[in-house]
């Protein structure tokens, strides 16, 4: 079982090691972890998928607020929120084979986006399931390369996630806005 | 007006109360210490940047102010590393300042270049990399406020040697924003009505007093509650002094070592109220009978501390003073009187036993010299300690009346910690007498500090408990390791020697009867005094939760006055 949470940093420098840092010491086992910029310059978001054997999303949250960076910590796990990782897979294929990927690209809504005379790279955005899947069907064909973004995640309409430990940052929730 | 990064760093500390400095100069941090010179902070110039650290948290915990330490870069840095883990590891508010290369160096693998906030990530509660002077004013604001505040620790500024030369115009600023971290003050009334519901169902309730106590200074409020609901208090290591061992409702240490009567009545507890504790394995034995019959409440600023290694029932996230504050009036009286007299049969139990126990022959015993040391200080003075048995015995038999008297390391067990400790104390309490109760390996570890004590005229009394003996570990080679004393016999120097080469007076004692008079003698000479008691080679502590048992499963103090046989319980 896996559980997906993400976090609103201070857009500093280090901040990734810091908490890159806390997971190793806690040794919280981290099935993958996404950082980018968000709708504010000074604020960063991650996106952090943690195996839950041995760890729970409580603790994860507890030990990021005590990263004096960290602002806001939501678990989306089971959350009506929008979760995706986008995977490019680069798909041995010969001439007569493009079609057979093509086919499959299709049916899961991949796109295309190279063309070379003995590969092709599929582009596939989606549910971690949904990309396995892929994966998986093309793997016969033999899969040269394969990288994935990571999951991220976004919570659907005003919904919020769960703050496990309330007034762990301050005794209100934290409103960022 | 226009300043440097090191004028500013200066101008910054004296507007955080700083007056005293320790520290150790180098190649990388020559511009602050030369803009020192022109500020009223007085350094201490320490002989090992661990002492320097060392001295920065002694000075905090006496004081209840922010430390401060001074290091050049690369080696400098890294000797402070032990001291900063030292006082992560018990919540100590320190603030290092390390030289670094010029900025433009960093990463080259310059002269005395090291990755110094990699190296300090893990330890410190934060740390920073100033590489241009106009970042420095607001960094030390943000330092200091995030060292005392919340669950305080230490904060590491690494300087770039550029940005302490460059000149910008300096204005101190007044407001921080930091949105990452607010720590917590009040706790829910919802929560509150649950705790209060169950100290109301409490039979067999106990208070478990940690650090967090001497460090949001809730000592009044942590008394008004035992005493309006009769509600016994044991203290962990650190928390010794939150409630005056004399007062009736005290259960002093508990733990790996602590006294029979308080680990027993922890066992047999149907609620503990634990205050700015963590819940230790040395203070809980195994965590698999710890406390079972017990309900659990926790009022805790660090929520990481909550459920970490025992589960409970009702958490308080907040400030530990606010929280009894709001709690205290929303509670009723209570005399649990049954549980009281359960406790008191269990005290007399000791007392009888520790009577029985105590040993009237010719030689030194080092809990007999720490005992009689409480005595003839009337328990008046601040206490500094090394690691290992004496450390112990110090917490067993040098009883705290008041808060801030005992400097000890706990979580991290720093052996070489109370010399430089003391000396940190010393300067935050020129009037009181330090005390050092150290043993002979752990003041080898530090001993060079001696030096410091003497180049600043510290009033610090150093009793080394010599048994020639790195005594824990032989402790527990005798019980779980057949005796077979791997390492631990340890040739010390000539203790009164080594002093007398530092002009410091010394004494050498052997016997019961010369211990008052060399405590008196180091109480009328000023400044350091090095007294050696050389003391029964194999004492051990007791009692004793071995480690892996059950907290009730204690190794008792033998009975010496009825047969030589070990007495186990």
């Amino acid at each position: 079982m896996q559980q997906t949470l993400f976090a609103l940093v201070e857009n500093k420098p280090g901040v990734l090691n810091r908490v890159a840092s806390l997971f190793r010491r806690r040794n919280f086992n981290i099935e993958s972890l996404n950082v980018s910029h968000t709708e504010k310059p000074d604020i960063s978001r991650m996106t952090i998928v943690v195996d839950s054997e041995g760890v729970d999303a409580r603790k994860v949250e507890a030990n990021l607020y005590k990263l004096v960076n960290v602002i806001d910590v939501q678990d989306v796990t089971r959350q009506p929120a929008v979760a995706r990782d986008l995977a490019l897979i680069k798909v041995k294929a010969d001439p007569e084979q493009r079609g057979e990927v093509a086919n499959l690209a299709a049916i899961f809504r991949a796109n295309i986006v190279d063309v070379a005379p003995d590969s092709v790279i599929v582009e596939i955005t989606g549910t971690k399931d949904k990309i396995d899947s892929l994966v998986e069907l093309l793997r016969p064909m033999g899969v040269e390369e394969l990288v994935r973004t990571g999951l991220v995640a976004m919570m659907r309409g005003s919904e919020v996630g769960i703050r496990h430990t309330p007034g762990a940052n301050g005794n209100k929730p934290v409103n960022i806005n | 007006m226009k300043k440097t990064g090191a004028e500013i760093l200066c101008e910054c500390l004296v507007r955080e109360g700083v007056d005293t400095i320790f520290g150790y100069p180098g190649g990388a941090i020559m511009p602050v210490y030369d803009a020192l010179l022109e500020y009223p902070i007085h350094h201490v110039l320490t002989r090992h940047e661990q002492g320097a650290a060392h001295m920065a948290d002694g000075y905090a915990r006496a004081s209840g102010k922010v430390g401060v330490a001074f290091a050049t870069s690369g080696p400098g840095a890294t000797n402070l590393v032990t001291g900063i883990a030292t006082a992560r590891m018990d919540s100590s508010p320190i603030v290092c300042v390390t030289g670094q290369v010029h900025a433009h160096l960093i990463g080259g693998d310059a002269f005395q270049e090291t990755d110094v906030t990699g190296v300090t990530l893990p330890i410190t509660k934060h740390n920073y990399l100033v590489t241009s002077a106009d970042e420095i004013a607001l960094v030390v604001r943000e330092a200091f406020h995030i060292a005392r505040s919340g669950r305080p620790g230490p904060v590491l500024i690494d300087f770039c040697k550029n940005a302490q030369m460059e000149k910008v115009e300096f204005e101190y600023p007044e407001k921080i924003t930091l949105p990452g971290y607010k720590p917590p003050k009040h706790a829910p009334v919802s929560e509150l009505k649950k705790a209060v519901e169950l100290i109301a169902s409490a039979k067999r309730p106990v208070i478990l007093a940690g650090h967090g106590v001497l460090m949001s200074n809730s000592m009044e409020e942590l008394r008004m509650l035992a005493v309006k609901t009769q509600t016994p208090v044991s203290m962990t290591l650190l928390g010794l002094g939150a409630l005056p061992a004399s007062h009736d409702l005290s259960l002093g240490m508990m733990g790996m070592h602590g006294e029979a009567y308080a680990n027993n009545a922890i066992q047999n507890a149907d609620l503990l109220l634990a205050f700015g504790m963590r819940f230790d394995d040395r203070v809980t034995g195994t965590l698999r009978t710890y406390a079972s019959r017990a309900r659990k409440i926790q009022i805790e600023i660090d929520p990481t501390e909550v459920h970490k290694n025992v589960d409970v029932d009702v958490p308080l996230m907040g400030d530990l003073k606010a929280v009894l504050t709001d709690i205290i009036p929303m509670l009723d009286e209570y005399d649990h009187e049954k549980w009281l007299k359960q406790i008191a049969a269990w005290k007399q139990e000791t007392k009888e036993r520790s009577i029985l126990s105590w040993q009237e022959d010719d030689n030194l015993h080092a809990a007999h010299v720490i005992r009689a040391l409480w005595n003839a200080t009337s328990g008046d003075s601040i206490v500094a300690t090394g690691v290992g048995q004496h450390q112990m015995w110090a917490a067993q038999y040098y009883h705290f009346d008041e808060p801030y008297r005992l400097i000890t390391s706990g979580g991290a067990g720093t052996m070489g910690f109370g010399l430089p400790s003391g000396i940190g104390a010393w300067f935050a309490h020129k009037d009181k007498e330090i005390w050092v109760i150290d043993g002979d390996g752990s003041f080898q570890m530090s001993q060079a500090e001696l030096t410091t004590a003497v180049q600043e005229g510290a009033n610090v009394k150093i009793a080394i408990m010599n048994n020639n003996f790195l005594g824990m570990v032989r402790q527990w080679q005798e019980f779980f390791f057949d005796k077979r004393y791997a390492a631990t016999p340890i040739t010390g120097p000539d203790f009164v020697k080594l002093a007398e080469a530092h002009g410091v007076a010394a004494r050498r004692i052997t016997k019961p009867d010369e211990v008052f008079a060399a405590i008196e003698f180091a109480h009328e000479t000023p400044g350091p005094v090095v007294l050696e008691f050389q003391v029964e080679e194999e004492d051990s502590v007791y009692p004793m939760v071995p480690s892996g048992a059950a907290l009730d499963e204690m190794m008792r103090r033998p009975i010496y006055k009825s047969e030589q046989q070990q007495v186990r319980r």
